[in-house]
């Protein structure tokens, strides 16, 4: 368990969040138009890294905005939380 | 030539203390070349590795595992095994495993405790009633051993359920699969890897793969923590940290890793005979033979490899457990741990060739690797030997997430795997 800073609440404790996995997947312009191996790169393939990740969070039990985050999956740590549509603070 | 294990063998080495039993398998340096590596020595790679050798005589082979054997999920998981699945593609799967675990400890001469208790799974709803229902006649017409019980039946067959209808979740009925049950999880680790030894295969701990080198479209070897290995075949069977593999391949893969956790309590009498699982309240409770009830709650909805999960989780299982057993109620618990569980978007496992030549991937096990231990192990070594998958693992190709035909057993096999 770990507490997390919602940037619109302050700090509350995670069980009041949902993940939403991965952040930064950009939904194709036109659907249509994508191959097979492209449509199942975009809804099913993920970094799913062991390290410092991207991924969305909702404050489910709270203001249910959703919000941005940067955290080490190794170790669970936040490195960052940040706004949707903001720029990641760190590379 | 390893010393059969039997009671003649276990009197000899009473008369010298227990002392000088053979090592059931060595420790050697790595090899310059292997025709094979598997990485990762949880139960799934040493079977893999052992059925290599045994059925399609390639002896030329290593384990080679970053901890030590079956430290990772092979001994974080609660042990269950059954077979009792939805699709055909699954059932398929699963139930070869079952029939390999009903004599593997008579082949690997090594007690794997498996013991056919049965295995229960509660409706609570209308809904998982007809759920149950549909998967208990989905069963029978593959052959799987499959019943329903009311109410009344789920109370006889384990009486210290609360049956009573004034539950928040009550029990409407259940299924039952008696050929299902448990086994010793880390006995089926030493026992493959007894079997793989005797067969010549080198078992390598502490040695973590740090990169797979590839030329062009095939794998040529591996970078590891004690030097590089050449090869021209790679199985992958490393549950949570797949995903880390593959990135080193340059390979993408649809998993997302996931602590799922469990729990054990003090040791008491003997109070459940079977093993108890359900899908609407998500908890699963059994007994080993110290004692201990073994727990197994859900997984965290986020990625993590931290082994640890959260607090909530255990929470809300035992919340489960106490409204279905109050005789539970005052036992305390002792320990509680985490596993990485490499999630499928569609629940079932990936047994397959990849897009790189010599590089094959057994993985996506998500919450429920264990009790396909022995049927994976045996598939992956056909797919590795042949670069074919045998008919039982063609459905869990990698390319199912390109062409859509899923095998969705995502609720549709009892959630609580």
């Amino acid at each position: 368990m770990f507490v997390i800073n919602c940037p619109y609440c302050g700090e509350r404790e995670q069980s009041e969040f949902k993940a939403g996995g991965e952040a930064h997947i950009v939904r194709p312009k036109q659907p249509t138009e994508l191959s097979d191996d492209q449509w199942a790169e975009y809804l099913f393939m993920r970094k799913n890294i062991k390290g410092i990740q991207f991924e969305r969070w909702v404050h489910t039990h709270g203001c249910r905005k959703w919000f941005n985050m940067v955290r080490d999956t190794s170790n669970d740590e936040i490195k960052a939380i940040y706004k949707m549509g903001e720029k990641p603070p760190v590379k | 030539m390893k010393n059969k294990y039997s009671i003649i063998s276990l009197i000899k080495n009473s008369f010298s203390y227990h002392e000088n039993w053979q090592k059931a398998w060595g420790n050697p340096e790595p090899k310059k070349e292997y025709d094979i590596i598997i990485v990762g020595g949880g139960g799934h790679g040493l079977a893999t590795a052992y059925y290599l050798a045994k059925k399609h005589d390639i002896k030329n082979i290593a384990v080679i595992e970053k901890g030590w054997i079956g430290g990772g999920n092979t001994g974080r998981n609660t042990t269950i095994i059954r077979s009792n699945y939805l699709w055909d593609a699954s059932a398929g799967l699963y139930d070869h495993a079952l029939k390999i675990w009903e004599k593997l400890s008579q082949e690997l001469n090594y007690n794997v405790m498996f013991s056919q208790r049965g295995v229960m799974n509660l409706a609570h709803n209308l809904q998982d009633v007809r759920d149950l229902k549909r998967r208990t006649h989905a069963n029978r017409l593959n052959g799987i051993d499959a019943v329903y019980l009311n109410t009344e039946q789920v109370k006889k067959f384990c009486p210290i359920i609360n049956t009573s209808p004034d539950i928040r979740y009550p029990v409407l009925g259940g299924t039952l699969q008696r050929r299902a049950g448990t086994a010793r999880h880390d006995a089926v680790a030493w026992g493959y890897a007894r079997g793989a030894d005797e067969m010549g295969v080198d078992i390598i701990q502490n040695c973590e793969v740090k990169g797979i080198k590839r030329s062009g479209d095939s794998v040529e070897g591996v970078e590891t923590t004690k030097g590089f290995i050449k090869t021209k075949k790679i199985g992958v069977v490393a549950a949570g940290h797949s995903s880390v593999i593959a990135n080193m391949a340059g390979l993408r893969l649809p998993l997302e890793s996931k602590p799922l956790q469990a729990l054990v309590s003090e040791p008491v009498k003997p109070i459940i005979d079977t093993v108890v699982m359900s899908n609407a309240v998500h908890a699963y409770v059994s007994q080993s033979d110290k004692g201990e009830l073994v727990i197994g709650a859900g997984t965290d909805d986020y990625v993590s490899y931290s082994q640890k999960g959260s607090h909530e989780i255990v929470e809300g299982t035992l919340n489960a457990i106490l409204e279905l057993y109050p005789i539970f109620s005052r036992m305390r618990m002792l320990r509680q741990w985490g596993g990485i569980v490499d999630i499928c978007p569609d629940a079932s496992p990936i047994i397959s060739k990849t897009p790189i030549k010599g590089l094959y991937f057994n993985c996506g096990w998500g919450t429920g690797g264990f009790k396909a231990t022995p049927g994976s192990g045996d598939l992956f070594a056909h797919t590795i030997a042949n670069d074919e998958p045998h008919k039982l693992n063609a459905a869990f190709n990698l390319n199912r997430f390109v062409s859509g035909d899923l095998v969705d057993e995502h609720g549709a096999a009892a959630v609580a795997h």
